[in-house]
């Protein structure tokens, strides 16, 4: 049984339907990317998936639970973290702030020293501004909060969505760095980004999305040699 | 000429009333900063538990600490009470029905006050001795309470700072959402937020009645400051509410000594339209 598992979700906001049946699995210990254009429904299943946005139609089960319906903060406590887009951190906390929130379930707080312990092991640059405003910090100082805020959760999967937005180049390949130091410590990462060339190079498995529908599915090296990923993506 | 004594006097007066206008300015900023509804009605509560300690201690012949306790127990279960009763239903209306359906409530509790209690001043009698310090008198009646206000602020302070759920209280008011999906359920820190505005609001009221006499437009007294002392102070910004709570209660015993107390309230919403054209986001706001 995979550990996440979509089958044939609906989902949308208003009269708008953003998700056409969408059907998509994560294994445990895998890294799985969601890749398409601007507006495909990235962001929309990323938010299906953790709770915020009601599916319509479809399952969601999560490691044999039925999650469909529940809220967002139930959903966590099954042990989804979703980094959302833009980060979304509480700007004015500081980072040790933003990290404890990250602890804050019960299950979660029991382990709070432990885990902050290994964010601050991850991103030593944290701990050196854990006195400071997270509103403060630089771009990609600040996802590295997002992503080491998620951690604090203690999650069995990671979602990510475009942890690269609004970086600086050099900053998108430290970030990329990291992202593998994760995935190396065991994490479940399910990630939706617009650096397709990047992330092919971190998952093992890729979708495309378009227009709210699942295009494709495969291996992340056979999708990056498909001759239209890579002259509408990759841009080679 | 006034006497430098009675100056000094009126401002240390000033800083004992700043104490418990900041008691009622930060309980009312906290449900706002986190909720985004402003309780029109929260010194009405206020009044309610005023009414309480006066039939216990007065009436009853409770000990003054119970009928303390008794009031910020009141005070707590009063502001789950309005959250759960009047404000989840409207929390996604406009605007300008909340503060209508705030609004409503304050004209409700008077009209019960009035029809329960008739609109008697109704005080607790307590003779607590004056000390003296290099001419001026101060009064135990005014010192206790102050001294109260602050330890009540302190650990207010502390549990916004320290504690898990404190910190989340500030967290949801930055961002509802992203506090969602670290597992915390929205409506319960509402309701922890509702709870401890209102536990403010008790602690106020079971100190406020040994100073002042409660009656049923007890409200009209301290509603309009206490709003004022919020927007000036920056709506949701605690620390600034703290300061405007001092700046507003200075104002008002100077000015009360020097003209009248009348002349007092005239000079602080000077003062307060004033620097609402001069820094609209609040004394503390950033500029720009």
């Amino acid at each position: 049984m995979s550990l996440l598992e979509l089958t044939s979700v609906t989902a949308g906001y208003g009269h708008f339907t953003a998700l056409w049946d969408v059907a998509l699995r994560v294994e445990r210990g895998e890294a799985v990317a969601v890749v398409g254009p601007n507006g495909a429904g990235k962001t929309t299943l990323l938010r299906v998936i953790s709770g915020i946005l009601p599916v319509r139609a479809g399952t969601l089960t999560f490691d044999g639970a039925a999650l469909a319906g529940r809220p967002a903060h139930e959903v966590v406590a099954h042990g989804i973290a979703h980094v959302p887009e833009g980060r979304r951190l509480f700007p004015a906390l500081s980072v040790a702030e933003n990290l404890k929130m990250g602890a804050y379930l019960p299950a979660a707080r029991a382990h709070y020293r432990e885990s902050l312990e290994r964010v601050w092991a991850l991103f030593p640059v944290l701990a050196e501004r854990k006195a400071q405003r997270a509103g403060s910090l630089s771009g990609g100082e600040q996802q590295m909060l997002a992503i080491g805020r998620a951690l604090m959760s203690r999650p069995r999967l990671i979602l990510l969505d475009e942890p690269s937005m609004g970086l600086a180049p050099v900053m998108v390949l430290r970030l990329f760095e990291l992202i593998h130091r994760i995935r190396a410590e065991g994490y479940t990462i399910l990630v939706v980004e617009q650096n397709v060339r990047q992330v092919l190079k971190l998952v093992d498995r890729a979708y495309l999305l378009e227009v709210g529908r699942i295009k494709m599915e495969g291996r992340a090296a056979e999708l990056a040699e498909q001759d239209f990923v890579r002259k509408a993506y990759v841009g080679l | 000429m006034i006497d430098p004594i009675f100056l000094a006097e009126a401002a240390l007066n000033g800083i004992m009333l700043g104490g418990i206008l900041a008691l009622l300015a930060l309980g009312l900023n906290l449900i706002f900063g986190v909720i985004d509804i402003v309780w029109i009605a929260y010194v009405d509560l206020v009044m309610l538990c005023m009414y309480l300690v006066y039939y216990l201690v007065q009436v009853y012949g409770w000990p003054v600490w119970l009928g303390a306790l008794a009031s910020i127990a009141l005070g707590a279960l009063l502001g789950i009470g309005v959250h759960l009763l009047i404000i989840t239903p409207i929390l996604g209306s406009a605007p300008i029905n909340q503060l209508l359906a705030t609004g409503g409530l304050l004209f409700f509790l008077q009209s019960f006050a009035t029809f329960l209690w008739t609109t008697d001043h109704k005080s607790v009698r307590m003779s607590l001795p004056s000390f003296e310090v290099g001419g001026i008198f101060v009064p135990l009646t005014r010192l206790i309470p102050f001294a109260i206000s602050i330890v009540a602020l302190i650990g207010l302070y502390l549990f916004l700072t320290r504690t898990f759920v404190g910190t989340a209280i500030r967290a949801v008011s930055q961002d509802r959402e992203a506090m969602s999906l670290m597992g915390a359920n929205p409506q319960r820190i509402y309701i922890v937020t509702s709870a401890v505005g209102g536990l403010m609001a008790g602690l106020a009221g079971a100190l406020l009645i040994f100073q002042y006499s409660v009656h049923p437009f007890f409200g009209g007294q301290f509603g309009p400051l206490t709003f004022m002392i919020c927007v000036l102070g920056g709506l949701g910004n605690m620390v600034g509410a703290f300061v405007a709570s001092f700046i507003m209660s200075e104002i008002i015993s100077l000015a009360g000594v020097i003209w009248s107390t009348e002349m007092g309230y005239v000079i602080a919403f000077v003062v307060f339209i004033v620097m609402i054209f001069a820094r609209p986001g609040g004394i503390l706001a950033r500029r720009g």
